[in-house]
């Protein structure tokens, strides 16, 4: 019998496959079932978010942050106006600091709760993902509540947050906080011991604490390879420094452990909701400078200041002083950093976003070759991709 | 913590003393340009060295100085767990001569740096693979210039006569709007017009 030649199928996957996340386009070299090489082409949502930044004002660029990481969006937020506080030498009132804590945690559980239920779907397990897009709008309603938006919220602004939190929301964010553990509870008690569950995921991608750190992994998925290493520890912004809570980490760093430490961080991020509820102060919840935030409504009826401080703001922005600064935040997805550039003007001058998927995603190269094609499809959600956020 | 810094960056100037070219320390970060050519060498010595122990990169990107005489910078973010410190490390380049890639050193350079080639047109000699990232395949031009206009060239739309996407030169019905805001009457300059005149006269 002669030598048969077996040709390497190249495959596409995506950018239309509804476990690619978004637009993920996949070239899949294929040896029979087993992955050889994978290349993922991205940039199919690539918007220019930074070129955009650039011709608009600070306060303008705001938005765009939310349309990165559309999951949870605050989290975002947060690293560009800790940046911008940076450049402008202010810091927040601490009721600004507990609020923006408060949102950026259950950011984390919004995107924690869509990424694991996500995750479970796209190896098999339907019923997580309709139980958490329930859980999700009870927090997207506290969104609501806080700011008018559901999504896209534009509350963390810098120099603090844009509105405080109307009468009663704190006791409806801890009547939910008390009820949220159910729901954990709940889909673990589908997903944790399942046998389909931990075929799909165990020693699935596994990867070492070296290599995680040569690519560049940060948040979960690094905790998950064994790094001890989480930003709201090791440099604590707003008063993550008075909050206790504990960081999970995991051993082995393969997909199922990538889950686990998911779960525990849903946890850990309730237990900063009720610390913030309980020890929010009074008082305002942005900076005292009318050169940065703008005045109450109530004065610009009164004060021809107030209104010449307003129409100069939504109009010329203020402006920030020269200077480079590179903010990050532990976002739930990892490192997300702003290196902002600013040459005196009211528009920055670079604006370079950091996105933790970015790295995370180039290396499915490295976590896919050898491994079995359903695989790549299990790599992929456990590394939390979300593509508003790498395409920017 | 500054103090630290600041003896970390000095320690800095002192052993890579060759390629340094310069060091500071601006609000708490630590900010080092070195010779484009040895950019492998100080990462590799950043990531190996006891006392610096950078194993993570986390950012590479690009800037755009038009009115430079080496108009790109290429700026890496590096981040060392162990001594729980950031460092900034910076290139210079005129967008013809290539920076050395590092991707022997970290590989999530990897990206980045088909990333900063794409929206800059900084080339990086010895890259493995770069192709551009982000744009469209076939796409012409460095968006992120600074000379790049906002809207572009070509806009895309579907052809149903052709069946097919078709590419055509950018039409708006109304030309983007760029507000100058700063204009020269807008600050108080400490010196007001003529009064250099009348401080003249006193010393006279």
């Amino acid at each position: 019998m002669g030598e048969t030649q077996i040709k390497n199928l190249t495959m596409n996957f995506g950018p239309q496959h509804p476990s690619a996340h978004g637009v993920l386009r996949l070239v899949l070299e294929m040896d029979g079932e087993i992955i050889d090489r994978a290349d993922p082409h991205i940039g199919l949502l690539h918007r220019g978010t930074e070129k955009l930044i650039e011709h608009k004002t600070y306060l303008q660029a705001v938005p765009y942050f939310d349309r990165l990481d559309y999951v949870a969006p605050q989290n975002q937020e947060h690293a560009f106006a800790l940046a911008v506080e940076k450049l402008l030498g202010i810091e927040v009132p601490p009721r600004g600091q507990y609020i923006r804590v408060l949102y950026a945690e259950i950011g984390r559980i919004l995107n924690h709760v869509f990424n694991l239920t996500a995750y479970a779907m796209d190896v098999g397990a339907m019923t997580p993902m309709l139980w958490g897009l329930e859980e999700r709008e009870h927090m997207m309603g506290f969104c609501e509540r806080v700011c008018g938006a559901r999504l896209h919220v534009n509350y963390f602004r810098p120099g603090g947050v844009a509105f405080d939190m109307p009468a009663g929301l704190a006791d409806d964010i801890s009547a939910w906080a008390e009820k949220f553990p159910k729901f954990i509870e709940d889909m673990e008690s589908l997903l944790t011991e399942n046998r389909i569950f931990k075929q799909r995921t165990v020693d699935i991608g596994a990867i070492t604490p070296e290599e995680a750190l040569d690519w560049g992994f940060t948040g979960p998925n690094l905790r998950a390879a064994g790094v001890a290493w989480d930003l709201r520890k090791a440099q604590p912004y707003d008063v993550y420094d008075k909050m206790d809570f504990d960081v999970p980490i995991g051993k082995h760093g393969d997909c199922y452990e990538r889950y686990l430490v998911r779960v525990i961080e849903m946890y850990e991020s309730l237990k900063i909701i009720r610390q913030c509820l309980d020890d929010m102060p009074a008082g305002p919840v942005k900076v005292d400078d009318r050169k940065v935030s703008p005045p109450p409504r109530g004065d610009m009826k009164a004060s021809m200041e107030a209104l010449i401080h307003h129409f100069k703001l939504f109009t010329e922005g203020y402006r920030v002083p020269t200077g480079e600064t590179y903010s990050a935040v532990e976002a739930p997805k990892g490192e997300f950093a702003v290196y902002l550039v600013s040459d005196g003007t009211n528009k920055p001058y670079r604006c370079k976003i950091r996105a933790p998927g970015f790295p995370h995603l180039q290396a499915m190269d490295m976590l896919c070759r050898g491994h079995m094609l359903a695989d790549a499809v299990a790599n992929l959600g456990s590394l939390d991709i979300v593509f508003g956020e790498i395409d920017r | 913590m500054d103090q630290a810094l600041q003896d970390y960056g000095e320690y800095l100037a002192m052993t890579l003393s060759q390629v340094i070219v310069e060091t500071t320390v601006d609000r708490d970060e630590l900010i080092v340009t070195v010779d484009r050519d040895s950019i492998v060498k100080v990462l590799t010595f950043l990531r190996d060295d006891v006392n610096s122990q950078f194993k993570q990169l986390m950012d590479v990107c690009g800037a755009d100085y038009p009115d430079r005489e080496e108009r790109f910078e290429v700026v890496y973010n590096l981040l060392s767990l162990t001594h729980n410190r950031r460092i900034r490390v910076k290139v210079r380049t005129d967008g013809r001569r290539p920076v050395p890639t590092v991707t022997g050193v970290f590989n999530s350079a990897g990206w980045f740096e088909r990333e900063t080639w794409d929206m800059y047109g900084v080339p990086f000699s010895d890259h493995p693979d770069l192709r551009r990232l982000l744009s469209d395949y076939g796409f012409q031009g460095h968006p992120l210039r600074k000379d790049f206009p906002l809207t572009g060239y070509v806009e895309v739309r579907y052809d149903d006569l052709q069946k097919r996407v078709v590419y055509e030169p950018v039409r708006l019905t109304q030309e983007f709007r760029d507000f100058d805001f700063l204009s020269p009457w807008e600050g108080m300059e400490e010196l007001l017009p003529g009064d250099e005149k009348a401080a003249g006269k006193e010393g006279g």
